[in-house]
């Protein structure tokens, strides 16, 4: 379970204000949504949960099953379970995708005093996984994200996310620059990963990744703040109307 | 111009302290030419514009520094490829460790035998493309070496090579000076690879002429090898026929002194010349300071020249770039590209780059850049949210830093040795 309270985040280099008050609990097993506007500080929720640079927490808390997040390092947060699948992916030339991959699954391992994974072991699990988000052998082959299309390197996202099958995944605007197919592809990859034992945080701008992975509960995220809770439901009205009429009804 | 009383002292003291080898009339001509070169030149001060980035000292000197010999405890790199070894221990030729010098579709000998012959065709390139290369800057230390070296490889080929040649320089004691000459010429359409690794000495300076004829290729992949204390000149000088194809890589780690100086000529149309080095420097083990010196002279139509150099430093390690563009007149649609780029890793270590283009055709496209950064923290996040921790994190994203310089290695299973190299090196880095 994930549990944020009263989380305020500012800029550090600038004095601005991005989050202001953020509360939002993700029960265990659950998909969540968060949906906005452009710069209503979905994204920045999602890097600071993760720990990048260059953020300010002021004032809250964001614990994830009893651990608060906030004291740790970004590889301390993904050894304790929580996964971030980027908006865009970087691309690192040099690194093999095997490598990279292996070399995650390993350091996750040691940090929860598990043995390392054999090459055999990895590459029969690589494979498999791979398979079915029709990543082929070259693609694992080839430096990470390097002259992938957008598909790819989402699809590339969630082979990432299968292999180091964390608790908690925050998918960040996972449906930008994807067609329908590639679309419909990566949702499949990620309800295959829905389980008793995992939670969703899904950030999107539009409703229509949630047509492929159905939330349990959608939030409205504006201004720093969560401004409205409900259910699916809620995700067709933005649809529908957009963001104007709840953000004046909130207001 | 009238050398300074320092330089012809120094010059004076080196040349006292050497004596011009015994061979046959060809190569006595070739070596008193050269030691006439390096009288009138002087050998390189440290008020030399050419070595204003660099204190040639303890290469010019007659005494060579001590380095302390590295036992290496890891395979050396190249063991795994298929190849011909030619072995050197502190710069002397080891017939015993060495392969027999024979490969279908060339011809292989040491430089004192092909030197007792009365007629060589190595006449026409020893110390001949580096008399060429003296123009229009000054490579003294480059004409030390052909007046002084007694040891090297004499190699033409004819066809494919079946197999790369491999010079291997061990290094067994801590005050070896080595000078070592080697004379390439590829046939026309014929094909080489030629592999070097190891420490080799003390103090080492290499030359190596390479001609490669019309339709030609020539491939050259080295390493320079751990010993920290160690200290090395190198100078390549190539010339380029029509259609053919030269490339040259180089990864550096350790070294309290690295100067390596390639000289290009591209005199046939349509050729390729690619130089390309990944230098990486830990100030923390011992003094690093790494040398790029490359001059590029294109002499004819449509020929392409790409220069990649990349350096790694940290604690104090200072990298060099002097790199250079000729392009001639009438050298038309020449495609000209020369990155040079340091990964600073903290702020004591120190990068000096000096991109030169110099055109004087009308219709050419060439492009420079130079760029000295720290790590790219958008890809250290992404490695770190993946749960690798900070330090193996930072040394992927070395490994992505020097990736486009490693890429210039046309064979894939050298470039696969050469990033295992580098990935063992780091890895024992980080302990």
């Amino acid at each position: 379970m994930l549990e944020i309270k009263n989380l305020h985040v500012k800029l550090e280099e600038e004095d601005k204000q991005i989050l202001k008050g953020v509360d939002l609990k993700v029960e265990t097993g659950k998909v969540h949504a968060i949906m906005g506007p452009n710069g209503s500080g979905k994204s920045t929720l999602s890097y600071v949960l993760s720990g990048r640079d260059g953020y300010e927490v002021t004032e809250g808390e964001a614990v994830m099953d009893g651990v608060d997040l906030l004291e740790l390092e970004p590889e301390e947060r993904a050894a304790a379970g929580l996964f971030l699948a980027f908006q865009y992916p970087v691309e690192i030339p040099g690194v093999g995708n095997m490598t990279f991959l292996r070399t995650a699954v390993n350091a996750q391992r040691k940090a929860r005093g598990l043995e390392e994974m054999s090459a055999a072991d990895f590459l029969k699990e690589i494979r498999a996984k791979a398979k079915t988000l029709k990543i082929d052998a070259e693609m694992l082959k080839r430096p990470v994200n390097v002259g992938f299309s957008g598909g790819e390197k989402k699809r590339n996202e969630i082979l990432q996310m299968a292999m180091l099958e964390p608790k908690m995944c925050i998918l960040d605007e996972t449906d930008s620059g994807l067609d329908v197919d590639a679309m419909k592809l990566v949702s499949e990859g990620v309800n295959a990963l829905r389980d008793a034992g995992r939670s969703f945080l899904v950030i999107t701008h539009y409703q229509r990744l949630l047509d492929h992975i159905k939330p349990d509960v959608v939030h409205i995220m504006a201004d720093g703040r969560i401004v409205k809770t409900g259910g699916p439901e809620l995700a067709l009205e933005v649809e529908t109307n957009g963001y104007g009429d709840i953000l004046t009804e909130v207001a | 111009m009238a050398l300074t009383q320092q330089k012809l002292d120094a010059t004076s003291m080196r040349l006292a302290s050497l004596q011009l080898p015994e061979s046959g009339a060809w190569l006595a001509e070739a070596r008193q030419a050269a030691q006439g070169r390096v009288q009138a030149m002087g050998l390189p001060h440290a008020r030399d514009e050419y070595w204003k980035y660099t204190r040639p000292e303890t290469l010019v000197q007659p005494d060579v520094p001590a380095a302390k010999v590295f036992e290496p405890y890891e395979t050396a790199v190249f063991d795994d490829i298929d190849r011909l070894k030619i072995v050197f221990v502190d710069g002397a030729f080891d017939a015993e460790a060495s392969d027999d010098l024979s490969l279908a579709g060339v011809e292989i000998e040491t430089l004192e035998t092909a030197g007792a012959a009365d007629i060589h065709w190595a006449r026409d390139l020893y110390g001949v493309l580096e008399t060429r290369g003296q123009d229009p800057v000054e490579r003294p230390l480059a004409a030390l070496n052909t007046a002084f070296a007694r040891v090297g490889v004499v190699i033409r080929v004819t066809g494919k090579a079946a197999r790369p040649i491999n010079l291997i320089y061990l290094n067994r004691s801590a005050d070896s000076d080595a000078m070592l000459h080697h004379v390439v010429k590829v046939e026309e359409g014929a094909d080489l690879t030629v592999l070097e690794n190891g420490p080799a000495a003390a103090r080492l300076s290499t030359v190596m002429e390479v001609e490669v004829a019309d339709g030609g290729a020539f491939h050259h992949v080295r390493t320079q090898g751990r010993t920290h204390e160690r200290r090395a000149v190198t100078h390549i000088f190539a010339r380029l026929g029509k259609e053919s194809t030269f490339k040259s890589f180089t990864l550096t780690a350790n070294g309290a002194l690295t100067r390596n100086e390639a000289v290009i000529e591209l005199t046939g149309d349509d050729a390729v010349a690619h130089v390309a080095g990944a230098a990486l420097g830990d100030g923390a083990t011992g003094d690093f300071h790494h040398d790029d010196t490359v001059f590029i002279t294109h002499d004819a139509e449509r020929c392409e020249s790409r220069q990649v150099f990349k350096k790694v430093l940290r604690n104090g390690a200072v990298g060099v770039f002097q790199g250079k563009i000729l392009v001639k007149d009438g050298a038309q649609k020449t495609d000209g590209y020369q990155i040079s780029q340091s990964l600073l890793l903290d702020d004591d270590s120190q990068f000096l780059a000096k991109p030169e283009l110099e055109i004087y055709a009308d219709d050419v496209a060439c492009s420079h850049g130079s760029t000295s950064g720290a790590i790219d923290e958008e890809g250290l996040f992404y490695l770190r949210s993946r749960g690798i921790p900070a330090p193996i994190a930072t040394d992927l994203m070395v490994i992505a830093f020097v990736a486009e310089a490693i890429e210039e290695i046309e064979d894939e299973s050298i470039a696969a040795d050469v990033l295992s190299r580098l990935e063992g090196w780091l890895e024992r880095r980080r302990g």
